[in-house]
């Protein structure tokens, strides 16, 4: 019977010493998160400026980002620079910044669908030459109306053919973002 | 060894002074089985009572007895685990025969042959896997040792994520207990396999349907019994190695373990195993990051004499496992490209490092258990377990990231539990236990990311009553069990969640902080439970060649903590996952029926069973919902009503002493009866055929060629969708449903065994996949992104010394 005792002892002990204390979990705030892609299109010969934005304040919740479009000038050339913003934290992280530290992982797409629009990667290529795309250049071609589609990857395959070139169809990879904008072309 | 030296005197005396009289020149010679499972018996002892010859077996189970007079023999066979068994035979000639013994019923409890309700009501559909069949697994895992056996199956994460399903249903619907542990590892995912070394289980048992009550009330697909390698109650120290290698994934895995026993009772076991595989291939290409690198160690102590003792036991696993790479997807756009590619959309060289995305799960078991016989009334028995499961998952992660384990899971659980088995009337039994456990889940927040299971504490408290009566040919069985759960969890919600579940009205009296955070709430759901489960069965020997048994299962399920509270982006799945607080529990109603014959050309086993199951959980895509990564679908927890019912049988047919044929069949229906239409995840019909030679003579060589044909599953819901690709500016259909064509492949195995003075050899070679077929299977989550595997030549070397 002393096995009993011991055993029943141990038992007691190790509950008390498990025993749950009534202390409220600490919150995540996902690091990785990104709620918020704003895209600032300048008119490379004077005009107005175009701000497009995505907003998902709720990042994987069920509430679906707010979207802004714009109106682009027929025939102009925009210089583009996104960027992209953690607004769950305070004050609001600069993902941007991650993005261009781990350029070799990550590259923009983009991609018209209704326009006429044309893109090219500006802006600093990651070390082995390759684009990143945080900033880029917009021809917004003959007046249409469609949609801007905004895709970030992560680890794409940046050898794939003509991913360099802006095409995503070999890319592989993760997407981080996808965004549609609507777009009217005037 | 005192008692054996007096025993041999005794037997050198006795034949010198026979020899005078009669012709005492013959041999008694055979091998001594048990009756249950015809498991050899070691150290019974064979006593020739009219002539005073003693013998004891070996570890074959095999006695030769000399110089035995010629005429009337009386034969007693003993062992401490057995009723005598007396035989009387007349000797004219050598005589070399197979005597069944019949284990006392208790003692195959305590030694752990096979599950105690399936030998002592004989009505459970039971099957049992003994240790020279698992020796031949060392380097697999368990669901790939039980998958052999005809109703069981997997549903697999690659390769090396391998869980049971019995009789259509996994996960938390299947209890594995190890040692008299029901493990408690995160069981309810299905990329999460159990936590078992195999090199580990001395025998492992399967038990179809709820019926073993003694494990739990809410195994509605079944028990899985693990145990321990026997304890031989002499002085003696023995050993094994194993050694494995593999072509596939250039796997090598070694595993030993050490035996010392004392007579008195006194034992201690020690086994470690180690494994360690690169990425697997399938035929056309190399499934990049599918390695795997275990390490698992046990070790069991105590005392153990038929009236008392004591056991004290520790297991640890750890297993690193690589998740396919090319199955980590961000969205619904990259699932569409990844399932037109024919090739996954990343295959690099073959290498030995597990990259991310992977998984490292590391389970520690300790289990201490005193028991004592009360004379004339039974077994008196306490058991306190403690367990522990880390649970770490590493995902491809931005900014550094990658090294901090996205999934941080640690779960504790202390459980205490009272038998009292009276058995003291072997036509009559009856047993009462209690168990009580806690359990803690901690979900480590420094993961960055949200928590996929909350933090959380539940109790369970437990009773159970099960009787046996016997009969001259029947025995009857029945069981009745009550469980309670409470589940007290701390969540948080984000509001907008919260409020698209319309918890608002009903859970708002669950909120306890709904200030201190600007977009969640802090909820703390306290659920309880109370569940009854029933058992009946009867089995009728017909006559020595026909069997029939008939069972009856209640049992009911209560929702576990991810169909309750699971809540975010399944990334490999690409859609999100919600749980619901208002799941109730499952109630399985479900009956079976078994035909048992065999004669010495037919072994044949049908088993059916029929099983209705209310409030059935499952997962459903129930919309699309959008995030700046795009649209997902949204699979939410649901119940319906479903049945499922089958058949399966195993048939063997000796053709002579050296060739044999086996068939197993498996046939499975699942169906959501109030959905009206098929459950997911049902395996589909499988045969398999095994031409089997063997030749004793030939230093025990065997050779085997098996044929495995798996059906096309034509029966699924269609849960394919159309979704909206933006950049083509187009939908596209996403099947993610239709289960892939059949497969025929075919397997060979071949070996023989080296007998030296005290050490024994066994080779082994096995060719899987002989014709190197590419083949997908419905049963592994993978498949919508890469083929199986490749041919694999093994070779095995085991040793016992």
């Amino acid at each position: 019977m002393k096995n009993f005792k011991i055993l029943t002892v141990l038992f007691i002990t190790s509950i008390l010493a498990t025993s749950c204390s009534d202390d409220n979990p600490d919150i995540i705030n996902p690091e990785e998160v990104i709620t918020t892609m704003t895209v600032v299109l300048t008119p490379e010969s004077g005009g107005d400026i175009v701000t497009l934005e995505s907003r998902d304040l709720d990042g994987d919740g069920p509430n679906a980002p707010v979207i802004t479009g714009g109106t682009l000038a027929a025939k102009t050339t925009y210089s583009g620079v996104i960027t992209l913003l953690n607004e769950t934290e305070s004050p609001a992280e600069d993902i941007t910044l991650e993005v261009a530290e781990e350029a070799d992982e990550h590259q923009f797409f983009y991609n018209a669908t209704g326009l006429n629009s044309t893109f090219s990667y500006a802006g600093e290529n990651d070390s082995d030459g390759n684009p990143v795309g945080i900033k880029f250049t917009l021809s917004s071609g003959d007046a249409a109306s469609g949609n801007i589609t905004i895709t970030l990857k992560h680890e794409p395959n940046k050898s794939g053919s003509n991913v360099n070139t802006g095409d995503i169809t070999n890319a592989g990879g993760e997407t981080d973002i996808e965004a549609t904008f609507p777009i009217s072309v005037e | 060894m005192k008692l054996k030296s007096v025993l041999y005197i005794l037997l050198l005396i006795t034949s010198v002074s026979l020899v005078k009289a009669q012709n005492c020149s013959y041999t008694f010679s055979g091998v001594i089985k048990d009756f249950h499972d015809k498991s050899v018996i070691v150290d019974a002892t064979v006593y020739i009572k009219n002539q005073n010859k003693y013998t004891t077996t070996n570890f074959d189970g095999k006695f030769t007895i000399n110089n035995v007079c010629a005429g009337k023999i009386i034969v007693e066979i003993s062992h401490i685990a057995c009723d005598k068994k007396v035989l009387e035979l007349n000797v004219s000639k050598n005589i070399y025969k197979i005597i069944d013994l019949e284990h006392h019923i208790e003692e195959l409890n305590e030694i752990n042959v096979k599950s105690a309700v399936g030998l002592k009501t004989k009505t459970a559909q039971e099957t049992l896997i003994k240790k020279n069949t698992l020796d031949k697994f060392s380097a697999a895992s368990l669901g790939d040792v039980i998958k052999n056996i005809s109703g069981v199956s997997s549903i697999n994460t690659g390769s090396t994520i391998v869980k049971p399903i019995i009789n259509g249903l996994h996960s938390s619907r299947v209890l594995t207990s190890f040692n008299g542990v029901r493990l408690q590892d995160q069981e309810w995912g299905i990329e999460h396999a159990p936590n078992i070394d195999i090199n580990a289980a001395g025998s492992i048992s399967v038990i179809k349907g709820a019926n073993a009550l003694q494990y739990g009330g809410d195994a509605i697909g079944g028990v899985i019994v693990v145990n321990p390698s026997k304890i031989i109650l002499k002085d003696t120290l023995f050993g094994k190695t194993i050694i494995s290698q593999q072509s596939n994934g250039k796997l090598f895995s070694a595993s030993t373990s050490l035996h010392k026993s004392y007579r008195k009772g006194w034992f201690i076991n020690g086994q470690a195993s180690f494994k360690r595989a690169g990425d697997f291939e399938a035929p056309k290409y190399n499934l990049t990051n599918t390695g795997i690198n275990s390490k698992a160690f046990t070790i069991h102590t105590g005392f153990k004499k038929f009236n008392k003792g004591f056991e004290l036991f520790y297991s640890n696993t750890m297993n690193e496992i690589g998740i396919l790479r090319a199955s980590h997807i961000g969205n619904v756009s990259d699932l569409i490209v990844a399932l037109k590619s024919d090739v996954p959309l990343v295959v690099d060289d073959f290498r030995y490092t597990i990259n991310n995305p992977k998984q490292k799960v590391t389970h520690q078991l300790l289990k201490t258990k005193v028991y004592k016989r009360l004379k004339g009334i039974g077994k008196l028995s306490f058991q306190y377990d403690y367990q522990q499961n880390e649970r770490l998952e590493f995902d491809i992660r931005r900014g550094g990231r990658s090294s901090i384990a996205a999934t941080n899971l640690l779960l504790k659980t202390h459980s205490f539990k009272g038998d009292i088995n009276f058995d003291s009337n072997s036509e009559n039994t009856y047993k009462f236990g209690i168990s009580g456990a806690y359990q803690n889940n901690f979900s480590d927040p420094k993961s960055g990311v949200k928590r996929i299971i909350p933090d959380y504490n539940k109790y369970n408290m437990n009773a159970y009553g099960i009787t046996d009566f016997r009969f001259d040919k029947i025995v009857l069985n029945a069981g009745i069990r009550y469980d309670f759960e409470q589940i007290n969890a701390k969540k948080f919600y984000q509001k907008s969640r919260w409020n698209s579940l319309n918890y608002q009205q009903e859970f708002d009296h669950l909120i306890i902080d709904d200030s201190s955070y600007p977009s969640d709430l802090l909820v703390n759901p306290v659920f309880n439970y109370h569940n009854i489960s029933a058992s009946l069965g009867a089995s009728y020997t017909i006559n020595n060649k026909n069997t029939v048994l008939v069972n009856y299962g209640l049992s009911n399920r209560a929702p576990n903590a991810s169909e309750l509270f699971s809540d975010g982006l399944h990334h490999s799945a690409a859609r999100i996952e919600i749980g619901d607080l208002r799941i109730q529990p499952e109630t399985s109603n479900r009956f079976s029926t078994t035909y048992k014959f065999n004669n010495n050309k037919f072994d044949i086993v049908l088993e059916g069973f029929y099983n209705y199951v209310t409030n059935f959980i499952y997962i459903e895509p129930t919309g699309v919902e959008t995030t700046l990564r795009g649209a997902f679908p949204v699979w939410s927890y649901k119940q319906t009503n479903a049945h499922l019912f089958g058949l399966d049988s195993n048939v063997s047919y000796n053709v002579n002493t050296n060739f044999s044929i086996t068939n197993k069949m498996s046939l499975i229906k699942g169906r959501d009866l109030t959905n009206k239409r098929a459950l997911i995840d049902i395996p589909p019909f499988k045969t398999t055929t095994t031409l089997f030679f063997k030749k004793e003579n030939w230093k025990n060589f065997y050779a085997s060629l098996e044929s495995e044909f798996n059906a096309e599953q034509n029966e699924y819901p269609n849960n394919n969708f159309m979704a909206f690709i933006p950049n083509t500016n187009s939908y596209e259909l996403l099947d993610i449903s239709t289960p892939p064509k059949a497969y025929h492949l075919l397997n060979f195995s071949s070996g023989f065994a080296l007998n030296m003075s005290k050490t024994k050899i066994n080779f082994r070679f096995t060719i899987d996949n002989i014709l190197n077929q590419s083949y997908r299977n419905y049963l592994n989550r993978l498949r919508l992104y890469a083929d199986d595997l490749g041919r694999n030549f093994q070779i095995q070397i085991q040793i016992n010394y």
